[in-house]
């Protein structure tokens, strides 16, 4: 018996229209023509058919077969990126399959990431809508090159050439500014199957290909192989004192043992001594090869650092101009740290400004303060420390990245490198003689900061104001930041939004760890309501340096105490955005100290946090 | 010459950096084991992925006690066969309520022996990354699973709140108690795994290929009386067919199909033919419209 041809090549691509275009239904026909709905697959269509079909009594609808989720068929509607597979005799396809609702920009830039090719729905009978334009606008960012636009419903239209001339003269004229390096414009009607896989006599008057065929012929440009050679290590592979070995996948180029090669970020070089596979040494790895590396010498390397082309390195900065499409339900806070991850590289970032917004619809800049979730914007990032990129449009392992919130874990932004802020390298740390271990002993003691944290009302300022005045009298160095003192001054700028109060905490750390290094204890009382900015103060000292004080009071006891009538304005709705009553606050986890602020006087509580500071050496 | 096509080359390399991300990720990763074909394929994956190191998790295999019995014989040759550490995991509370897919239904029977059982041994050693073969073409609710699939505490899935996954870069980062499920076979379909199989000669169990085997038909499936614990119906006497399994589970549950086919070759040249999907013969899918994504939800694979 003989074995059926496999295909031998693998395509993705991703398809995007408006709700109703018909895209469900044109992947269903893709599948059901290309022979790959299965009988029972067929019958149990049939019978979902009856139930949930919008195409009338009898006749099989086709988009059912792509609408996976109960939830979706309910309702009619798509919800996610879905993944579709089929095969002809020459290529294996992965189509990404995304909404066209509200949602489309998150989930668009999700399948896009991967797509290779986009088929983008356009209904004959509305021409090009806005939607057709933001999903262009996106496939684009994203890296797209490109682009087949399938004119659907012809049959709606009766298959009239004049209609579809107009659509795709427009859709040109449209498209010059996205930098597609092909377009192409194909009458279709998924409902019929006309030009979808079989070419059609009532579209006769159209000579290019159907849409299958293109998808079988488009050679999109992987041009990667001649560049200079790229591996991201995920794994140092050690499984005894003489083998160590660095896993990765090639992302660009090609490597052969004896090749010159640096790492990066050190920038120390090297050689390749061994390609290690499972299947034996070989001679060559090419991008997308999953490979592990020996090299010719000890150098220090690790998860996340980039083995590159010695002649031909990328760029290691900590600052970058990128593009970023907002996906979190929370917005975007300029100044909070996000952990930032390009492939298995990880850092800290913050988004130092943000320039603009751009609008999906015109493509035109929007000035912007935060980004909410389906934004476009434009900004500046700051990583705590350098790492090895290139810009997106060269690479997109290496200029591709997403944001992952610190306290939640989720993926809420998904951004690309567009070049790296010269600022970053001409800036060098001035190298000083006189430095923080040298002032604190001067000083004669442990420089640190004490964190007071909690509740408007709660006792903080009471508190720090009691244990400096003890710690003042037996001689140590001291110096207080009080959230409303320097809210007159250095920070009068700032309001009360959530963007603002990271802003507000942002500078009042790098102010405390100035007078950390200054050699003095320093006293920091503030509200700080949210967990990231005091992780972010925190990890801006080192180890010991940073002593969490949750000053813990009910809600009550601080609205009753209400010393600067605070609480009354805010419940009168006066004071918008007030800690407590309609702005969140988030308790600390694990503080070092939680003084229980309703339940004893504040001089016994002082006195606890002096006795803490003993246990710990510090005073 | 090189048996794998240029698309097998790039699925392999694709499912190798999954493996190596979710080691470097998780602190305590546990490798699903089925003994099916996908597991086969999973299992050879992971070797190829850290080679030459052993594999830097064990393998944990859910043990319903009804598998078949070649299936229970080509697990425990593994151990010794590839040098791994294997873990099986049985719901004894199920055992000895005494649930079995015949008295009980097959829904009761998954969701004691399998669901449950997966989650009592996720829970009793800690795993906080599960890696499994499903693939995405399987079934329409799993054509939307992450590769990196963030489970609760409680071990659901909600198909409403996962992250967005772009490129190749997978976010595993959970909470105390949270979990990961990697499916590294996602973009593999029935096709790619038997053409692997052929390429790589991976072993699999023999239940894959045609042999005279004792059944009976009910409900238009056929099913191997595999051992005498399989009550028979009044009159029904199991006769030898040919037959063979596309998928493998617990023997009451999963259909034989008659077949010829003994080899590889034979297998690959009737799926290509084939007008039914590989599931068909699980009875646990059809059981009622809608069931493998809340199935998902509560925690199974
Ligand atoms: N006349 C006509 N109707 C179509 C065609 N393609 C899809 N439709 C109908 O348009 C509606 C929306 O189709 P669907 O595939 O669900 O659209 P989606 O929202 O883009 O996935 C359904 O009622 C389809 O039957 C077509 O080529 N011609």
């Amino acid at each position: 018996m003989a074995v059926p041809d496999q295909p031998t090549d693998l395509l993705r691509f991703i398809t995007c229209g408006s709700v109703d275009d018909g895209k469900s239904t044109l992947i269903g026909r893709l599948l059901y023509e290309s022979e790959l709905v299965l009988d029972d697959h067929l019958s149990a269509l049939e019978k979902d058919s009856r139930r949930f079909g919008t195409t009338g009594a009898g006749a099989l609808d086709l988009a059912l077969l792509v609408d996976g989720l109960s939830a979706e068929r309910e309702q009619g509607i798509t919800i996610d990126v879905a993944y579709r597979y089929f095969a002809t005799a020459t290529r294996k396809f992965i189509v990404a399959d995304t909404p066209g609702h509200e949602q489309y920009t998150r989930n668009m830039a999700t399948g896009a990431s991967t797509a290779e090719a986009a088929v983008l729905l356009v209904d004959a009978r509305k021409s090009l809508l806005v939607q057709t334009r933001r999903h262009s606008f996106i496939a684009s960012l994203l890296g797209i090159r490109h682009v087949a636009v399938a004119v659907n419903k012809m049959d709606a239209v009766g298959w009239e050439r004049s209609i579809f001339d107009r659509i795709a003269a427009e859709y040109a004229a449209f498209a010059t500014r996205l930098g597609f390096e092909e377009i192409i414009c194909i009458p279709v009607s998924a409902l019929t199957g006309d030009n979808v896989v079989r070419p059609s006599d009532n579209l006769a008057w159209y000579e290019g290909p159907t849409l299958m065929r293109w998808l079988e012929t488009v050679e999109p440009s992987r041009g990667r192989a001649d560049r200079p050679f790229r591996m991201p290590v995920q794994w140092v592979c050690r499984p005894s004192q003489d083998f160590r070995g660095f896993a990765g996948t090639v992302v660009a180029g090609s490597v052969r043992p004896g090749d010159p090669v640096a790492v990066l970020p050190s920038g120390v070089t090297t050689s390749v001594a061994r390609i290690v596979t499972m299947d034996g040494d070989l001679r060559e790895a090419q991008a997308e090869d999953a490979v592990t590396l020996v090299l010719s010498d000890e150098v220090d390397l690790a998860r996340g650092d980039v083995i590159a082309a010695a002649g031909a390195r990328p760029e290691v900065s900590d600052q970058f101009a990128a593009h970023l499409v907002w996906l979190g339900e929370a917005p975007l806070l300029p100044g909070r740290p996000y952990l930032i991850r390009f492939g298995p590289t990880a850092a800290v970032a913050q988004v130092m400004t943000l320039k603009h917004s751009i609008s999906v619809n015109t493509m035109e800049p929007i000035a912007a303060q935060q980004l909410a979730m389906n934004d476009i914007g434009v900004c500046t990032l700051s990583l705590d420390r350098p790492v090895p990129f290139e810009p997106y449009a060269t690479n997109r392992d290496l200029g591709g990245f997403i944001l992952i919130d610190r306290q939640s874990n989720a993926t809420v932004a998904c951004g690309m490198i567009d070049f790296a802020l010269r600022r970053a390298a001409n800036i060098h740390r001035q190298a000083l003689k006189v430095d923080k271990a040298a002032r604190a002993a001067a000083n004669r003691q442990k420089p640190c900061v004490l964190w007071f944290t909690g509740l408007s009302g709660a006792g903080k300022s009471t508190l720090a104001d009691l244990v400096e005045q003890d710690l003042h009298r037996r001689g140590y160095r001291t110096m207080i930041l009080d959230g409303d003192n320097v809210r007159h001054g250095l920070n009068r700028d700032l309001g009360f939004t959530d963007a603002d109060r990271v802003e507000n905490i942002r500078r009042v750390a790098e102010v405390a760890k100035l007078m950390v290094e200054a050699g003095l204890i320093v006293l920091v009382s503030f509200i700080s309501p949210f967990r990231s900015e005091r992780q972010m103060a925190r990890e801006l000292l080192e180890e010991g340096e940073f002593v969490e004080i949750y000053v813990d009071a009910p809600l009550e006891v601080c609205e009753a105490r209400d010393p600067k009538g605070l609480y009354r304005k805010a419940r009168a709705g006066q004071l918008p955005n007030f800690t407590g009553i309609d702005s969140a606050y988030e308790p600390p986890l694990a503080a070092e100290l939680v003084v229980p602020a309703a339940e004893a006087p504040p001089e016994e509580l002082a006195d606890r946090i002096l006795r803490y500071l003993e246990e710990r050496g510090v005073a | 010459m090189e048996a794998r096509t240029p698309h097998l080359r790039r699925l392999e390399a694709e499912s190798i950096h999954i493996f190596r991300e979710v080691a470097a990720q998780s602190t305590r990763p546990v490798l699903l084991y089925s003994i099916g074909k996908d597991s086969s394929v999973l299992l050879h994956l992971a070797r190829k992925a850290f080679h030459p190191a052993p594999l830097p998790f064990p393998l944990l295999h859910i043990d319903t006690t009804w598998k078949f019995r070649e299936m229970i014989a080509f697990r425990d040759a593994l151990p010794e066969r590839l040098g791994l550490e294997l873990l099986v995991h049985t719901n004894e509370e199920g055992l000895r309520q005494g649930v079995n897919p015949f008295t009980h239904g097959s829904e009761t029977h998954t969701d004691v022996m399998k669901t449950q059982a997966l989650r009592q041994a996720l829970d009793k050693y800690g795993f906080d990354a599960a890696i499994g073969g499903a693939r995405r073409d399987e079934e329409k609710s799993r054509a939307k699973e992450r590769i990196f699939s963030f489970r609760t505490v409680a071990h659901r899935w909600d198909p409403r709140n996962q992250r967005p996954e772009l490129w190749r870069v997978y976010n595993g980062r959970i909470a105390l108690g949270e979990s990961i499920r990697a499916f590294p076979l996602s973009n593999w379909t029935e096709r790619d795994i038997w053409d692997y199989i052929a390429a790589e000669g991976i072993p699999v169990v023999p239940l894959y290929f045609a042999k005279p085997r004792p059944v009976v038909r009910r409900s238009g499936t056929l099913i191997m009386v595999d051992d005498d614990r399989m009550p028979l119906n009044p009159g029904e006497a199991p006769e030898m067919l040919s037959v063979r399994f596309r998928t493998l589970g617990c023997y009451p549950l999963t259909g034989a199909v008659e077949s010829r086919a003994a080899t590889l070759e034979e297998i690959i040249a009737e799926m290509a033919d084939a007008r039914v999907s590989e599931r068909q013969g699980r009875l646990i899918d059809q059981d009622q419209a809608a069931s493998m994504e809340r199935k998902k939800q509560e925690g199974y694979f």
